[in-house]
């Protein structure tokens, strides 16, 4: 019955206006100059700084570090998950645990790097024990895959907690009464339930550990072809100068870029599934 | 909690050991020079601003894609995310791209202040939009048009009745916006140039071998993002991200 608050078409349209102008100068120019100046020179050339041996080495640790950090950290995700929403832990004791594992959202990166240089590098805390047996960390992939969990390691709580905590645990007293195994449960109910925030968490967490730099940046040795990732390689390269080397950076950014493209799409999809499962 | 510790907790207090590894007197020394000073004040300075311009134009953009429709609003909503899933690198470079010395548009940005702001404004837009846009969707039309017939003009009710329901998700947002500002360091690598932004310096000095003066930093900016985080959970949206 009541009259609505009318939003003139004028204030609507100004509105949209000035939203869509600075999401464009924000988010989509610069995108689209960073393509322009990648294919620049043809195709060919741009596949080309792309599919230079340090490059294709620069991919594939890229591509391995990931494959160890976000399966490790999805385990540990939804165990702490698990822990938060239904544990039995006292108050007390996950309220201590909730804010840890927002330690890695707000720390800096840099600062998570010296974090482990500090633990796990010659004279560290425990660097020498590793250094005694042979096991290098710092400087090495032990210490890039250590660092890329530790930035990428709140995801999948966040996003597997909430749903729990929504669900309640009505489905799986249940499960239980009627005789199902705890393991059982998991993976008959519980899973389930929070498989689409699940996803969401783990592609959140995957595109973290293709795109960090600065934690991985301090514990790596900088030398191509056995510790740069795509973004290391990337932030070298950029230090030298010349058009060669400016055409090879854009081409690492595209490539870098149709990934994330990538990964925002499965954003998008697991996005809105998770929405309608609520 | 072992994996939370072994990742975590024990090289975090090794930063906190290290900083104050040689008394109270040389992390004092440390933190107490103009360098340090200065890298605090422009790191505080251009997040404040951030949050800021952050807090305004994530709360338009959400109100854009919950009250407003029109064709691509879905491509647009999808765009907003970019930002996470773009490594920040990349984000640092598309901005030199276009705002620095071979700028098509003529404008020189690129390793100046406002490119910092420019910088951080990119990696942080989804926080306030991201927060805000659940709480709009959910608000309760009828207060509006109760307070609209009763003769409110819209600007009066969006600061009487709307604004104060979205205050702490907008205030989440922006502090969320505002911590992540503090410890940047991936987009602003290319960009900062000589600016010198802590999260720069602490690379810096732990480049050159002065980890004792990167960690009393790094210190400064933990016991910073803590207060946030605090602050958050006190005032903030509890559901908020």
């Amino acid at each position: 019955m009541g009259r609505e608050m009318v939003v003139s078409r004028r204030a609507t349209l100004s509105l949209r206006l000035v939203a869509l102008l600075y999401l464009t100068l924000l988010l989509l120019a610069p995108l689209v100059i960073v393509f322009w100046r990648t294919f620049e020179y043809g195709v060919g050339t741009a596949w080309a700084f792309m599919t230079t041996p340090a490059a294709v080495s620069a991919f594939w640790l890229s591509i391995l570090i990931a494959a160890i950090a976000v399966p490790l950290n999805t385990i540990f995700g939804v165990g702490a998950a698990l822990v938060l929403a239904r544990g039995t832990t006292p108050r007390v004791g996950k309220g201590v645990l909730d804010a840890l594992i927002d330690l890695p959202f707000i720390v800096s990166p840099v600062i998570a790097g010296l974090a482990l240089l500090l633990v796990y590098g010659q004279g560290g805390w425990f660097g020498n024990v590793f250094l005694n047996n042979g096991i290098r960390i710092i400087y090495a992939v032990p210490g890039m895959v250590i660092a890329t969990v530790f930035v990428s390691l709140p995801f999948v709580v966040r996003e597997v907690t909430p749903v729990l905590r929504e669900v309640g645990d009505e489905q799986e007293e249940a499960a239980a009464t009627l005789g199902a195994s705890s393991w059982q449960t998991f993976w008959r109910v519980t899973l389930p339930t929070i498989r689409w925030g699940l996803a969401y968490g783990v592609v959140l967490t995957t595109a973290r550990a293709l795109g960090e730099i600065g934690a991985v940046l301090v514990v790596s040795s900088n030398v191509a072809g056995s510790t740069l990732t795509l973004p290391l390689l990337l932030y070298q390269r950029d230090d030298q100068i010349g058009t060669q080397v400016t055409t090879s950076v854009y081409a690492l950014a595209t490539e870098l870029a149709v990934i994330s493209v990538a990964v925002l799409l499965l954003m998008t999809m697991f996005g809105s599934r998770r929405e309608d499962a609520r | 909690m072992l994996y939370l510790s072994v990742i975590v907790v024990i090289p975090l207090a090794a930063v906190v050991v290290k900083a104050f590894s040689s008394g109270l007197g040389t992390l004092w020394s440390s933190i107490d020079n103009t360098l340090t000073l200065r890298a605090l004040a422009i790191t505080l300075g251009a997040s404040l601003v951030v949050a800021a311009i952050g807090a305004v134009m994530g709360t338009l953009v959400a109100w854009v894609l919950v009250r407003d429709s029109f064709p691509g609003k879905r491509v647009v909503n999808s765009l907003i995310d970019l930002p996470f899933a773009l490594p920040t690198i990349v984000a640092g470079l598309t901005l030199i791209a276009l705002y620095g010395p071979d700028s098509p548009v003529g404008i020189h940005l690129a390793y100046t202040r406002g490119a910092v702001v420019v910088a951080l404004l990119f990696v942080t837009l989804p926080f306030v939009a991201r927060s805000v846009q659940p709480v709009l969707i959910e608000l309760d039309r009828e207060v509006e048009e109760a307070a609209a017939s009763l003769g409110a003009s819209n600007a009066t009710t969006f600061r009487r009745i709307i604004l104060p329901a979205l205050r702490p998700a907008i205030f989440s947002g922006a502090a969320l916006a505002f911590a992540r500002s503090v410890g940047e360091f991936g987009s602003l690598a290319l960009i900062a140039g000589k600016v010198q932004i802590a999260s720069i310096v602490i690379y810096d000095d732990i480049e050159s071998g002065t980890e004792q003066a990167a960690a009393a930093l790094s210190v400064m900016l933990m016991v910073i993002a803590l207060l946030v985080l605090f602050a958050i959970r006190r005032y903030g949206a509890r559901d908020g991200r």
